[in-house]
């Protein structure tokens, strides 16, 4: 075990020289039909789990298999690498409105002319977007303002930019009104959507009604009666409460969350409904739920503990996809190997010692990883394991291979 | 440089904050940079900022404290001449609104808590599980980001305090943790010139978790091979044997190389120095594993 500092000029390890991986993986896959099933008839697909799980590839690349196989797919995505939006063919990157990926094995569009759409009915479509909170959030407002001049209020106003910014739960929220915005619009047939690394106790399906709780809030339903002469008087039994925070956070601080509550005036009823509405749609049987985790306990535990979330109300989880497993090699188990390491090198055969001592530490990590793995099949029978690659997935064929060990190749 | 070298590289400021992206085994770089500081007769403090019991079961002879806004909120406050309007804030819950109020208040706090501690004296090294890596920008900018909003009060005075223990390369440093794969990689690029830029705190060493012990030789494919094909000519191995070996050695070394890759590319990015974290062949860490990580820290004493 090689563990030491070093500078940060010269070489590490001047011997090995890095070079493009092929070749197959020692590990065999064909896919989870069931999941194949789910990219073409669900109409949502909610990806969740802990952060660095590979969620957001996951998303994508259910996204891009169910293009593949006919429909009209957006993913939206939550703070995407910049290398999966180039893996996407995205060079530009992603924005907060949905733009079309070219598929890689797509035909190109044919300009033969309008009438010529043999080939093109069936083929599907994907497309991709990046959740802007505070985009949606300006979004969400316009909605519901009686006027531009209200909208213009509130968005300009300090206060909101920072609930827009960072309230706990408000990326959730946003999540959820964009799914609900692009399950509305007619372009697509289906919505995956990568949900945003979840935090203690906070709950994607409570997302929606975020900001109508923060609005029921008691100091704030204070802050919200109507004063009699306009917005320069407040509620007289709010400010003592209002002094003690104006003292600590400073008068400006204060003077902007009290127009941004007096600015909401009015809009709550439309919160309220459209609130009830996404709830619905996260209930929907048509939505699936797609929980990813790695082979290690801590995220196991962060899947397990969202599928309680969804038991809790009454949803059952679709699936659950592990990703990064090490791959399962021979029939063996770890002492064997090792067992065989020692004999190798008590004969002085230290090379074949080696080869035995990998597949060993290989085994290992493979057999700890399934005990890891073994709670999340208290909630699901569905687990679909995706191996660990030679490489990093930054292209189409990366991918493609993803792809495959999800929900196998088309038509097999 | 060897092992005790880098730890005193590692320890060389009274806080170190641990930060990196999801999945990279931040909590495991804390319990082992803990475990390694304790054994040299340090008096450590492990903090961590979500409730998870992960910590404790690492390294469960150590001091773990978890510090939760709301609470250091509430607790400076009443440490700062604020104690009935704590109470009745608190009773109220208009202590979410003061942290919605003023963006980034609750990172303050927090970030004060952890001043106060240094400043008590009762610990050699504070050893801080961070955030992930976007938020450890939000968390670590909040103090400067408070200035330019609050004008005065308290909360301002707090700002200022945390601000010069952040800037002090004595008192704190922060310890970025990826792993040897490119989208870790390029996010710890572009967390480090962001903490440097907006916070202008001290970076200290970049831990490279996880690398994958393989011996150099399984870089030669044709050798790698070549020893297989003679080791099944002479009856040392079976054709089934041959093949695992085959698809084990050939896993290993690609992920080596690309380890190596990803190595060489932070080096060009970053002008830090590099420590590297071995792998362990678990799945999870305990704590007997962070014992071993920790023994590439140098002498043992005990």
């Amino acid at each position: 075990m090689s563990v030491g500092a070093r500078s940060g000029n010269g070489p590490f390890a001047a011997e090995s020289v890095p070079g493009p991986i092929t070749g197959p993986l020692p590990d065999t896959a064909t896919g989870s039909a069931f999941l194949g099933s789910v990219i073409a008839e669900r109409s949502v697909v909610v990806c969740c789990g802990s952060g660095g799980v590979g969620k957001t590839t996951t998303a994508a690349v259910l996204g891009r298999e169910a293009a593949r196989r006919g429909r009209r797919v957006v993913v939206v995505t939550i703070d995407p690498a910049r290398r999966l939006a180039d893996a996407l063919g995205l060079a530009g990157g992603l924005g907060p409105d949905p733009v079309r990926v070219t598929l890689a094995d797509e035909r190109p569009a044919t300009t033969d002319g309008p009438d010529d759409s043999s080939g093109s009915r069936d083929a599907g479509e994907l497309w991709a977007m990046m959740l802007d909170p505070e985009e949606m959030f300006a979004r969400v407002i316009a909605d519901h303002a009686s006027d531009p001049d209200q909208v213009a209020r509130i968005t300009a106003n300090r206060f909101a930019q920072t609930i827009a910014g960072s309230l706990s739960g408000t990326l959730e929220y946003m999540a959820t009104e964009a799914l609900y915005r692009l399950h509305g619009d007619e372009r697509f047939d289906l919505v995956v959507v990568d949900t945003p690394p979840s935090r203690q106790a906070l709950d994607f399906l409570d997302a929606p009604g975020v900001l109508i709780r923060f609005l029921d809030h008691r100091v704030f339903r204070l802050l919200m009666v109507p004063t009699r002469r306009g917005l320069g008087v407040l509620n007289t039994a709010a400010q003592p409460i209002l002094r003690a925070i104006g003292r600590i956070v400073g008068s400006d601080v204060l003077a902007d969350a009290v127009t941004f509550f007096q600015a909401f005036a009015g809009m709550e009823a439309g919160f309220r409904e459209r609130a009830r509405r996404v709830d619905a749609l996260l209930h929907d049987e048509r939505t699936a739920y797609v929980l990813v985790a790695s082979p290690r306990f801590d995220t196991v535990d962060e899947a397990v503990w969202f599928a309680h979330q969804l038991e809790r109300h009454g949803i059952p989880v679709t699936a659950a996809v592990i990703n990064r497993a090490h791959p399962v090699i021979g029939t063996g188990d770890e002492v064997h190997a090792r067992r065989r390491a020692d004999e190798a090198r008590a004969a002085d055969e230290g090379r074949l010692g080696d080869l035995w001592g990998v597949l060993a530490d290989l085994r290992a990590v493979a057999a700890a990883e399934l005990a890891e793995v073994a709670p999340l099949g208290a909630v699901t029978t569905q687990m679909v394991r995706v191996p660990l690659l030679a490489t990093d997935v930054h292209d189409a064929a990366g991918l493609d291979e993803l792809g495959t060990y999800l929900v196998g190749e088309i038509g097999a | 440089m060897g092992g005790s070298d880098s730890l005193a590289l590692l320890t060389a400021a009274r806080v170190v904050i641990v930060a990196g992206k999801g999945g990279v085994g931040k909590s495991t770089v804390t319990a082992v940079l803990a475990r390694a500081a304790a054994r040299r007769g340090h008096r450590v403090l492990v903090v961590e900022l979500d409730d998870k019991p992960a910590l404790s079961r690492l390294i469960p002879d150590l001091e773990v404290r978890t510090i939760v806004a709301a609470d250091a909120l509430e607790e400076y406050l009443r440490d700062h001449g604020f104690a009935r309007i704590a109470q009745r804030l608190a009773a109220t819950g208009v202590i979410d609104v003061v942290g919605t109020a003023a963006p980034g208040i609750d990172d303050l706090v927090v970030l004060g808590k952890i001043k106060h501690l240094e400043r008590s004296g009762a610990y050699d090294l504070i050893v801080v599980d961070g955030p992930a890596a976007g938020h450890a920008i939000t968390m670590l900018g909040s103090a400067v980001g408070i200035l330019e909003a609050v004008g005065s009060g308290p909360v301002r005075t707090q700002a200022i305090e945390v601000l010069e223990m952040l800037r002090d390369a004595r008192r704190c440093q922060v310890v970025l943790v990826t792993i040897a794969e490119t989208t870790p990689v390029n996010e710890l690029v572009e967390t480090a010139f962001a903490l440097e830029d907006r916070v202008g705190v001290q970076l200290g060493p970049v831990i490279v978790n996880g690398l994958a012990a393989v011996p150099a030789w399984l870089d030669d494919d044709a050798m790698v091979a070549a020893v297989i094909a003679d080791m099944r000519d002479a009856g040392r191995i079976d054709e089934q044997e041959a093949r695992d070996l085959g698809a084990a050695a050939a896993f290993a070394a690609a992920r080596h190389r690309l380890q190596v890759g990803e190595l060489e590319r932070l080096a060009e990015l970053l002008p830090l120095p590099l420590v590297g974290l071995a792998a362990l062949p678990v799945a999870g860490v305990d704590a007997v594993g962070i014992d071993r990580l920790a023994d590439a820290f140098g002498a043992v004493e005990s």
